[in-house]
């Protein structure tokens, strides 16, 4: 067998961890990978031109921007961080854990469109949690504020890939049923879905406990 | 019918606004790669492979040579911020939840009603134009509303399209990449070695090759997309369901959920991991993978349990 092509898979390890433009380290990992397996250039640049316009549909989210932008021009960050601070007793631990939940439950009935890294955490949880954790700790720098953010990005990630699942019309789903059904085990999609329950509550579980012991830790950081 | 090829003109037209935009303040780098794909986005259709393909590597190009810079349009300051959110309360909210409110309202009842038989949306597309449809409502609602500058909101747009610059476009690069190894034959080959590092006759031990394949190659790839078909035909069926009966609905949905967690420890997936640090402005690109570890590795370890008691003992 030629493992050559396996060579574009290291040159994404090795651009990633030294740093590289990450543009550049996909197309020479595409660019290496076509070459290896016995492509000509032309052919390669041509599949890679095909495969970029034929995945436009995952760009043409960013048509959001404009709607964001707009309403923050008129202080939806700063609206969400006041929200916070009126609500007595929400600190950033039960914020992020009923977004978890909040996340996890959309997601499971359909609703994976709400919530989102630009329309829900950029405006609305990335600064509630801030917010909250500004109100229980006091002032924080700007590394532990990196790290409220990035947790509330987290959150956003957890809380979709661990209720998607359970909702048996998603393309994961629909996959798993094609990749089974071609090798002659026909299975429904709702067989599918329920086994993602275990899982969706070992999830929760274990992040929520992390985003408390967070909390826990950005107020013993002594400030 | 509507497809989504009226999304890629309403895409084409924001991102030739951005690059015009981008000229006027004298950013050329920005300029050239909006423009780029603006065009992409309203010519990709009729231009043929080779030509998508060098544009392609041209916006690399610009962006490798660090040619994207962040942008400092006219906006409000947070002073006026302050005040704007005082005087609209939270009514500020309710533009942002008509987008997410009309792509699933509207995906409901276009499948569940008779809607659907109308035939308006092209097949299995409608979210996404629903959402696209959502935006524009949003947007027309907030202008009549609050009144802004006519090109306040491209400016705003830009303000934010220029803070994420080149990862923008990292998450499409990736799907096209995918479909390259796809083409080399990559997968075929993962999963071979994925076979020959089992050891013989221990359903545990198999159990844990298949969830770390899984984890694994979802960490290469960037999505479980790739990764599933693989390590399903390369020991999912032959091994666990075949030669040691296991249960193939846990097998399958449990599988995919131990890719899942390799998902969130890799910034190849680039649209969850590495966009909204720069949505956010992070310091540290890989700040939400950090904050994601300490989930997805334990995770991981009862997927396998899962899998092993799901699929084997209950089953048989």
């Amino acid at each position: 067998m030629n493992y050559w092509p396996l060579a574009g898979i290291a040159i994404v390890v090795l651009g990633f961890a030294l740093r590289f433009n990450p543009l550049l380290v996909v197309v020479s990992a595409a660019l290496a990978t076509g070459l290896l397996a016995g492509l000509d250039l032309v052919a390669v640049i041509e599949a890679l031109g095909k495969a970029f316009n034929d995945n436009r549909y995952i760009s043409v989210t960013w048509i959001i921007l404009p709607v964001i932008g707009l309403l923050e021009r008129y202080g939806l960050q700063q609206r969400a961080r006041a929200v916070i601070e009126g609500m007595h007793g929400a600190t950033m631990g039960k914020l992020l854990v009923a977004y978890l939940a909040f996340r996890q439950i959309a997601s499971a009935l359909g609703m994976k469109d709400i919530g989102g890294h630009p329309q829900a955490v950029r405006p609305l949880v990335a600064p509630m949690a801030e917010a909250a954790a500004v109100k229980t700790h006091g002032d924080l720098d700007d590394d532990a504020r990196d790290e409220v953010k990035a947790m509330a990005a987290a959150t956003d990630n957890v809380g979709l890939f661990f209720g998607e699942d359970i909702f048996f019309a998603i393309a994961s789903i629909l996959l798993i049923q094609g990749v089974f059904e071609a090798a002659g085990y026909p299975l429904t999609p709702l067989e599918l879905s329920v086994w993602a329950i275990p899982t969706a509550l070992v999830a929760f579980a274990i992040h929520a406990g992390r985003i408390l012991a967070f909390d826990r830790r950005l107020g013993r950081v002594g400030r | 019918m509507i497809t989504y090829e009226w999304l890629y003109v309403l895409a084409g037209v924001a991102f030739a606004v951005w690059a015009a935009l981008s000229l006027k303040d004298g950013r050329w780098g920005n300029a050239a790669f909006w423009a780029l794909l603006a065009l992409s986005f309203l010519a990709g259709s009729h231009l043929s492979d080779l030509a998508n393909g060098v544009l392609v590597l041209a916006l690399v190009a610009i962006a490798g040579m660090g040619g994207l810079k962040r942008s400092d349009p006219p906006t409000t300051t947070p002073e006026e911020r302050q005040a704007h959110a005082a005087r609209l309360g939270n009514r500020l909210f309710l533009p942002a939840l008509v987008v997410p409110l009309t792509a699933v309202v509207g995906t409901l009842l276009y499948n569940y009603t008779p809607l659907g038989e109308t035939g308006l949306f092209e097949a299995r597309r409608e979210t996404l134009i629903l959402f696209g449809i959502g935006v524009l409502a949003a947007l027309v609602g907030a202008m009549v509303w609050q009144r802004p500058p006519l090109m306040a909101p491209a400016q705003e747009g830009r303000r934010l399209i220029d803070s994420i610059g080149w990862a923008a476009i990292l998450p499409q690069m990736l799907a096209a990449l995918g479909a390259v190894f796809a083409l080399a034959g990559v997968g075929d080959i993962i999963g071979g070695i994925a076979r020959g590092v089992i050891p013989e006759g221990s359903v545990f031990l198999t159990v844990v090759v298949f969830a770390a394949g899984m984890a694994l190659f979802t960490m290469i790839m960037g999505n479980a997309f790739a990764a599933f078909p693989v390590m399903a035909t390369a020991i999912g069926i032959p091994l666990l369901i075949q030669q040691y009966g296991g249960n193939p609905a846990v097998i399958g949905a449990v599988g995919m959920l131990a890719g899942f967690c390799g998902t969130l420890l890799t910034p190849m997936a680039a649209n969850f991991n590495i966009v909204p640090a720069a949505l956010l402005e992070l310091k540290d690109q890989n700040a939400v993978i950090r904050q994601q570890v300490g989930t997805a590795v334990p995770l991981w370890a009862c997927n396998v349990l899962i899998i092993y008691v799901g699929a084997f003992w209950l089953w048989s």
